[in-house]
Protein backbone atom coordinates (compact mmCIF):
# COMPACT_ATOMS: atom_id res chain seq x y z
CA UNK A 1 0.00 0.00 0.00
CA UNK A 2 1.49 3.32 -0.99
CA UNK A 3 1.54 6.35 1.26
CA UNK A 4 -0.99 8.20 -0.81
CA UNK A 5 -3.51 5.34 -0.71
CA UNK A 6 -3.05 4.99 3.02
CA UNK A 7 -3.72 8.66 3.70
CA UNK A 8 -6.66 8.51 1.28
CA UNK A 9 -8.15 5.72 3.36
CA UNK A 10 -7.25 7.44 6.61
CA UNK A 11 -8.99 10.78 6.04
CA UNK A 12 -12.58 9.44 5.64
CA UNK A 13 -12.00 7.15 8.63
CA UNK A 14 -10.80 10.13 10.64
CA UNK A 15 -13.90 12.11 9.67
CA UNK A 16 -16.09 9.23 10.85
CA UNK A 17 -14.15 8.95 14.09
CA UNK A 18 -14.46 12.70 14.65
CA UNK A 19 -18.21 12.57 14.12
CA UNK A 20 -18.56 9.70 16.63
CA UNK A 21 -16.40 11.58 19.11
CA UNK A 22 -18.51 14.76 18.86
CA UNK A 23 -21.67 12.71 19.23
CA UNK A 24 -20.26 10.98 22.33
CA UNK A 25 -19.08 14.26 23.85
CA UNK A 26 -22.54 15.83 23.61
CA UNK A 27 -23.80 13.12 25.96
CA UNK A 28 -21.33 13.47 28.84
CA UNK A 29 -21.68 15.93 31.73
CA UNK A 30 -19.73 19.15 31.27
CA UNK A 31 -16.27 19.46 32.82
CA UNK A 32 -16.50 19.64 36.62
CA UNK A 33 -20.06 18.30 36.89
CA UNK A 34 -19.18 14.66 37.45
CA UNK A 35 -22.26 12.78 38.69
CA UNK A 36 -21.14 9.15 38.89
CA UNK A 37 -21.92 7.50 42.20
CA UNK A 38 -19.16 4.88 42.57
CA UNK A 39 -16.29 7.17 43.43
CA UNK A 40 -18.37 9.10 45.92
CA UNK A 41 -19.47 5.90 47.64
CA UNK A 42 -15.85 4.73 47.85
CA UNK A 43 -14.79 8.05 49.34
CA UNK A 44 -17.33 7.61 52.12
CA UNK A 45 -16.52 3.99 52.97
CA UNK A 46 -12.81 3.50 52.37
CA UNK A 47 -11.54 5.30 55.48
CA UNK A 48 -14.12 3.98 58.01
CA UNK A 49 -14.36 0.47 56.55
CA UNK A 50 -10.88 -0.25 55.20
CA UNK A 51 -8.79 2.27 57.18
CA UNK A 52 -7.30 3.67 53.97
CA UNK A 53 -6.90 7.42 53.55
CA UNK A 54 -5.82 7.21 49.91
CA UNK A 55 -9.02 6.28 48.08
CA UNK A 56 -7.22 5.87 44.74
CA UNK A 57 -5.11 3.05 46.14
CA UNK A 58 -8.05 1.64 48.08
CA UNK A 59 -9.70 1.30 44.68
CA UNK A 60 -6.61 -0.10 42.97
CA UNK A 61 -5.43 -2.69 45.49
CA UNK A 62 -8.52 -3.55 47.47
CA UNK A 63 -11.92 -2.84 45.96
CA UNK A 64 -10.80 -3.31 42.35
CA UNK A 65 -7.98 -5.65 43.36
CA UNK A 66 -8.89 -8.39 40.90
CA UNK A 67 -8.61 -5.95 37.96
CA UNK A 68 -5.21 -4.87 39.17
CA UNK A 69 -4.19 -8.52 39.25
CA UNK A 70 -5.07 -8.73 35.55
CA UNK A 71 -3.04 -5.62 34.96
CA UNK A 72 -0.06 -7.08 36.86
CA UNK A 73 -0.13 -9.98 34.47
CA UNK A 74 -0.30 -7.68 31.45
CA UNK A 75 2.90 -6.16 32.81
CA UNK A 76 4.31 -9.62 33.44
CA UNK A 77 3.43 -10.87 29.95
CA UNK A 78 4.79 -7.76 28.22
CA UNK A 79 8.11 -8.02 30.05
CA UNK A 80 8.33 -11.74 29.25
CA UNK A 81 7.73 -10.78 25.61
CA UNK A 82 10.59 -8.29 25.67
CA UNK A 83 12.86 -10.84 27.32
CA UNK A 84 11.99 -13.51 24.76
CA UNK A 85 12.72 -11.12 21.89
CA UNK A 86 15.96 -9.69 23.20
CA UNK A 87 17.61 -12.35 25.31
CA UNK A 88 20.03 -14.39 23.24
CA UNK A 89 22.44 -17.19 23.95
CA UNK A 90 25.52 -15.06 23.54
CA UNK A 91 25.61 -14.65 27.31
CA UNK A 92 26.97 -11.79 29.33
CA UNK A 93 30.08 -9.96 28.33
CA UNK A 94 32.62 -9.67 31.08
CA UNK A 95 35.23 -7.78 29.11
CA UNK A 96 33.34 -4.57 28.43
CA UNK A 97 35.41 -1.43 29.00
CA UNK A 98 32.72 0.84 30.32
CA UNK A 99 34.27 2.52 33.34
CA UNK A 100 33.00 5.76 34.76
CA UNK A 101 35.65 8.46 34.57
CA UNK A 102 34.00 11.23 36.52
CA UNK A 103 34.44 11.25 40.29
CA UNK A 104 31.56 13.72 40.64
CA UNK A 105 29.19 11.29 38.92
CA UNK A 106 30.48 8.46 41.11
CA UNK A 107 30.09 10.31 44.44
CA UNK A 108 26.77 12.03 43.89
CA UNK A 109 25.37 9.10 41.93
CA UNK A 110 26.12 6.74 44.82
CA UNK A 111 24.30 9.08 47.18
CA UNK A 112 21.39 9.28 44.74
CA UNK A 113 21.05 5.47 44.62
CA UNK A 114 20.30 5.36 48.33
CA UNK A 115 17.98 8.34 48.12
CA UNK A 116 16.00 6.96 45.18
CA UNK A 117 15.54 3.53 46.75
CA UNK A 118 14.57 5.09 50.09
CA UNK A 119 12.01 7.36 48.43
CA UNK A 120 10.65 4.37 46.52
CA UNK A 121 10.27 2.26 49.67
CA UNK A 122 8.64 5.19 51.43
CA UNK A 123 6.18 5.63 48.56
CA UNK A 124 5.20 1.95 48.62
CA UNK A 125 4.97 1.80 52.42
CA UNK A 126 2.72 4.85 52.64
CA UNK A 127 0.55 3.77 49.72
CA UNK A 128 -2.67 3.92 51.69
CA UNK A 129 -1.85 7.16 53.53
CA UNK A 130 -0.39 9.65 51.06
CA UNK A 131 -0.01 9.75 47.26
CA UNK A 132 2.13 6.83 46.11
CA UNK A 133 1.71 3.08 46.24
CA UNK A 134 3.18 -0.06 44.72
CA UNK A 135 3.38 1.06 41.09
CA UNK A 136 4.80 4.52 41.74
CA UNK A 137 7.19 3.35 44.46
CA UNK A 138 8.28 0.39 42.35
CA UNK A 139 9.34 2.70 39.53
CA UNK A 140 11.27 4.90 41.99
CA UNK A 141 13.08 1.84 43.40
CA UNK A 142 13.90 0.69 39.87
CA UNK A 143 15.38 4.10 39.03
CA UNK A 144 17.69 3.65 42.02
CA UNK A 145 18.77 0.34 40.50
CA UNK A 146 19.45 1.94 37.12
CA UNK A 147 21.67 4.56 38.78
CA UNK A 148 24.02 1.72 39.69
CA UNK A 149 24.89 1.41 36.01
CA UNK A 150 25.48 5.16 35.75
CA UNK A 151 27.71 5.19 38.81
CA UNK A 152 29.64 1.94 38.63
CA UNK A 153 29.66 0.95 34.97
CA UNK A 154 28.57 -2.20 33.27
CA UNK A 155 30.59 -4.82 35.14
CA UNK A 156 29.31 -3.91 38.59
CA UNK A 157 25.83 -3.44 37.21
CA UNK A 158 25.74 -6.88 35.61
CA UNK A 159 26.38 -8.54 38.99
CA UNK A 160 22.98 -7.23 40.07
CA UNK A 161 21.14 -6.46 36.84
CA UNK A 162 20.96 -10.00 35.50
CA UNK A 163 18.21 -12.51 35.03
CA UNK A 164 19.36 -14.85 37.81
CA UNK A 165 18.66 -12.10 40.33
CA UNK A 166 15.70 -10.36 38.71
CA UNK A 167 13.57 -13.20 37.33
CA UNK A 168 12.81 -14.71 40.77
CA UNK A 169 12.09 -11.29 42.33
CA UNK A 170 9.68 -10.47 39.55
CA UNK A 171 8.00 -13.86 39.88
CA UNK A 172 7.67 -13.40 43.64
CA UNK A 173 5.98 -10.04 43.03
CA UNK A 174 3.48 -11.41 40.52
CA UNK A 175 2.93 -14.73 42.30
CA UNK A 176 2.66 -13.06 45.71
CA UNK A 177 -0.38 -11.15 44.53
CA UNK A 178 -2.15 -14.40 43.64
CA UNK A 179 -1.03 -16.13 46.84
CA UNK A 180 -2.53 -13.32 48.96
CA UNK A 181 -5.75 -13.75 46.99
CA UNK A 182 -5.70 -17.50 47.54
CA UNK A 183 -4.98 -17.06 51.27
CA UNK A 184 -8.46 -15.59 51.61
CA UNK A 185 -9.91 -18.75 50.06
CA UNK A 186 -8.25 -20.87 52.75
CA UNK A 187 -10.27 -18.95 55.34
CA UNK A 188 -13.46 -19.65 53.41
CA UNK A 189 -13.64 -16.09 52.03
CA UNK A 190 -13.94 -15.01 48.39
CA UNK A 191 -10.73 -14.56 46.36
CA UNK A 192 -8.69 -11.46 47.30
CA UNK A 193 -10.93 -10.57 50.26
CA UNK A 194 -9.23 -8.10 52.58
CA UNK A 195 -9.00 -10.42 55.58
CA UNK A 196 -6.74 -8.74 58.14
CA UNK A 197 -9.02 -5.99 59.31
CA UNK A 198 -8.08 -2.39 58.74
CA UNK A 199 -4.97 -1.89 60.85
CA UNK A 200 -4.03 1.54 62.20
CA UNK A 201 -5.46 4.21 59.93
CA UNK A 202 -2.96 6.83 58.77
CA UNK A 203 0.10 4.61 59.33
CA UNK A 204 2.10 2.21 57.17
CA UNK A 205 0.23 -0.61 58.94
CA UNK A 206 -3.16 0.40 57.52
CA UNK A 207 -4.98 -1.46 54.76
CA UNK A 208 -5.05 -5.05 56.03
CA UNK A 209 -4.08 -7.73 53.51
CA UNK A 210 -4.31 -5.17 50.70
CA UNK A 211 -1.08 -3.82 52.17
CA UNK A 212 0.65 -7.02 51.06
CA UNK A 213 -0.97 -6.72 47.65
CA UNK A 214 0.47 -3.21 47.44
CA UNK A 215 3.95 -4.48 48.36
CA UNK A 216 3.83 -7.35 45.87
CA UNK A 217 2.90 -4.87 43.13
CA UNK A 218 5.83 -2.68 44.21
CA UNK A 219 8.26 -5.62 44.09
CA UNK A 220 7.05 -6.74 40.69
CA UNK A 221 7.14 -3.27 39.13
CA UNK A 222 10.63 -2.58 40.48
CA UNK A 223 12.02 -5.90 39.22
CA UNK A 224 10.21 -5.63 35.87
CA UNK A 225 11.60 -2.16 35.16
CA UNK A 226 15.17 -3.11 36.07
CA UNK A 227 14.80 -6.24 33.92
CA UNK A 228 13.58 -4.20 30.94
CA UNK A 229 16.54 -1.85 31.32
CA UNK A 230 18.90 -4.79 31.65
CA UNK A 231 17.64 -6.42 28.44
CA UNK A 232 17.88 -3.22 26.38
CA UNK A 233 21.31 -2.48 27.86
CA UNK A 234 22.54 -5.92 26.76
CA UNK A 235 21.36 -5.11 23.24
CA UNK A 236 23.54 -1.99 23.31
CA UNK A 237 26.58 -3.19 25.17
CA UNK A 238 27.23 -6.67 23.74
CA UNK A 239 27.89 -5.39 20.17
CA UNK A 240 30.40 -2.91 21.64
CA UNK A 241 32.19 -5.70 23.45
CA UNK A 242 32.37 -7.76 20.26
CA UNK A 243 33.78 -4.76 18.47
CA UNK A 244 31.08 -4.68 15.81
CA UNK B 1 -20.25 24.49 30.78
CA UNK B 2 -16.72 23.78 29.65
CA UNK B 3 -15.65 21.20 27.13
CA UNK B 4 -12.09 22.44 26.68
CA UNK B 5 -10.36 19.47 28.42
CA UNK B 6 -12.39 17.05 26.30
CA UNK B 7 -11.46 18.95 23.15
CA UNK B 8 -7.78 18.79 24.14
CA UNK B 9 -8.10 15.03 24.71
CA UNK B 10 -9.66 14.59 21.25
CA UNK B 11 -6.94 16.74 19.67
CA UNK B 12 -4.11 14.78 21.32
CA UNK B 13 -5.73 11.51 20.22
CA UNK B 14 -6.10 12.64 16.59
CA UNK B 15 -2.55 14.01 16.45
CA UNK B 16 -1.32 10.63 17.71
CA UNK B 17 -3.34 8.68 15.12
CA UNK B 18 -2.12 10.98 12.35
CA UNK B 19 1.45 10.37 13.46
CA UNK B 20 0.95 6.61 13.41
CA UNK B 21 -0.60 6.61 9.94
CA UNK B 22 2.07 8.80 8.35
CA UNK B 23 5.04 7.43 10.29
CA UNK B 24 8.24 6.53 8.44
CA UNK B 25 10.01 5.08 11.44
CA UNK B 26 8.89 2.40 13.90
CA UNK B 27 10.41 4.24 16.88
CA UNK B 28 8.52 7.38 15.89
CA UNK B 29 5.41 5.24 15.47
CA UNK B 30 5.77 3.90 19.03
CA UNK B 31 6.09 7.45 20.38
CA UNK B 32 2.98 8.50 18.45
CA UNK B 33 1.15 5.62 20.10
CA UNK B 34 2.23 7.02 23.48
CA UNK B 35 0.90 10.44 22.48
CA UNK B 36 -2.39 8.88 21.44
CA UNK B 37 -2.63 6.95 24.68
CA UNK B 38 -1.96 10.12 26.68
CA UNK B 39 -5.30 11.41 25.45
CA UNK B 40 -7.00 8.67 27.44
CA UNK B 41 -5.36 9.92 30.65
CA UNK B 42 -6.65 13.41 29.94
CA UNK B 43 -10.13 12.18 29.11
CA UNK B 44 -10.38 9.95 32.19
CA UNK B 45 -9.14 12.64 34.59
CA UNK B 46 -11.34 15.29 32.97
CA UNK B 47 -14.45 13.11 33.32
CA UNK B 48 -13.81 12.54 37.04
CA UNK B 49 -13.13 16.18 37.86
CA UNK B 50 -15.51 17.81 40.34
CA UNK B 51 -15.55 21.59 40.50
CA UNK B 52 -13.76 22.73 43.66
CA UNK B 53 -12.89 19.15 44.62
CA UNK B 54 -9.64 18.21 46.35
CA UNK B 55 -7.58 15.06 45.86
CA UNK B 56 -9.33 11.85 47.00
CA UNK B 57 -6.92 11.41 49.90
CA UNK B 58 -8.31 11.92 53.39
CA UNK B 59 -5.18 12.06 55.53
CA UNK B 60 -5.78 15.12 57.72
CA UNK B 61 -8.94 16.04 55.81
CA UNK B 62 -12.46 15.71 57.19
CA UNK B 63 -14.39 12.80 55.69
CA UNK B 64 -17.07 14.01 53.33
CA UNK B 65 -14.96 16.88 51.97
CA UNK B 66 -15.68 17.41 48.30
CA UNK B 67 -13.11 15.62 46.14
CA UNK B 68 -12.57 14.41 42.60
CA UNK B 69 -13.48 10.88 41.57
CA UNK B 70 -10.92 8.24 42.67
CA UNK B 71 -12.08 5.49 40.30
CA UNK B 72 -10.94 7.24 37.13
CA UNK B 73 -7.63 8.05 38.82
CA UNK B 74 -7.12 4.36 39.59
CA UNK B 75 -7.96 3.57 35.96
CA UNK B 76 -5.44 6.17 34.78
CA UNK B 77 -2.79 4.53 36.95
CA UNK B 78 -3.55 1.20 35.28
CA UNK B 79 -3.49 2.88 31.89
CA UNK B 80 -0.02 4.38 32.43
CA UNK B 81 1.49 1.10 33.62
CA UNK B 82 0.10 -0.82 30.65
CA UNK B 83 1.23 1.92 28.27
CA UNK B 84 4.83 1.81 29.51
CA UNK B 85 5.18 -1.96 29.29
CA UNK B 86 3.52 -2.20 25.90
CA UNK B 87 5.83 0.51 24.56
CA UNK B 88 8.80 -1.50 25.84
CA UNK B 89 7.46 -4.53 23.95
CA UNK B 90 6.96 -2.51 20.75
CA UNK B 91 10.48 -1.08 20.96
CA UNK B 92 11.86 -4.59 21.40
CA UNK B 93 9.92 -5.65 18.29
CA UNK B 94 11.32 -2.64 16.42
CA UNK B 95 14.84 -3.71 17.40
CA UNK B 96 14.10 -7.19 16.10
CA UNK B 97 12.70 -5.82 12.83
CA UNK B 98 15.86 -3.78 12.42
CA UNK B 99 17.96 -6.90 12.90
CA UNK B 100 15.91 -8.91 10.39
CA UNK B 101 15.15 -6.31 7.73
CA UNK B 102 17.87 -3.71 8.26
CA UNK B 103 15.39 -0.86 8.33
CA UNK B 104 12.79 0.66 10.66
CA UNK B 105 10.73 2.29 7.90
CA UNK B 106 7.42 0.39 7.81
CA UNK B 107 7.09 1.07 4.06
CA UNK B 108 10.43 -0.53 3.28
CA UNK B 109 9.76 -3.77 5.12
CA UNK B 110 8.51 -5.70 2.14
CA UNK B 111 7.99 -9.10 3.64
CA UNK B 112 7.61 -10.45 7.12
CA UNK B 113 9.62 -13.56 7.86
CA UNK B 114 8.90 -15.80 10.80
Amino acid sequence: MTRRVRIGLFLPALAGFGALLVWAYTGIPSFGDYQGPYGFVLEKISAPLRHMDNVVNATTYDIRGIDTMGEEFILFAAVIGVVLLLRDDAGRSQDVEDDIGSDVVRVFGTLAIGAAILVGLWLVANGFVTPGGGFQGGVAIASGGLLLYLVAGYREWSAFGNETVLDPIKAIGAGGYVVIGLAALVGGLPFLTNFFGGGDIGTVWSGGSAGFVNWSAGIEVAAANVLLFSEFLEEYIVPIARGS
Amino acid sequence: MSFLPYAVAAWVCIVGIYGIVTSRNLIHLALCLTVMQSSTYLLLLAIGYVKGGGPPIYKGVKLGTKSVDPVVQALTLTDIVVSVTVIALILALALDVHKQAGTVDPDEIREMRG
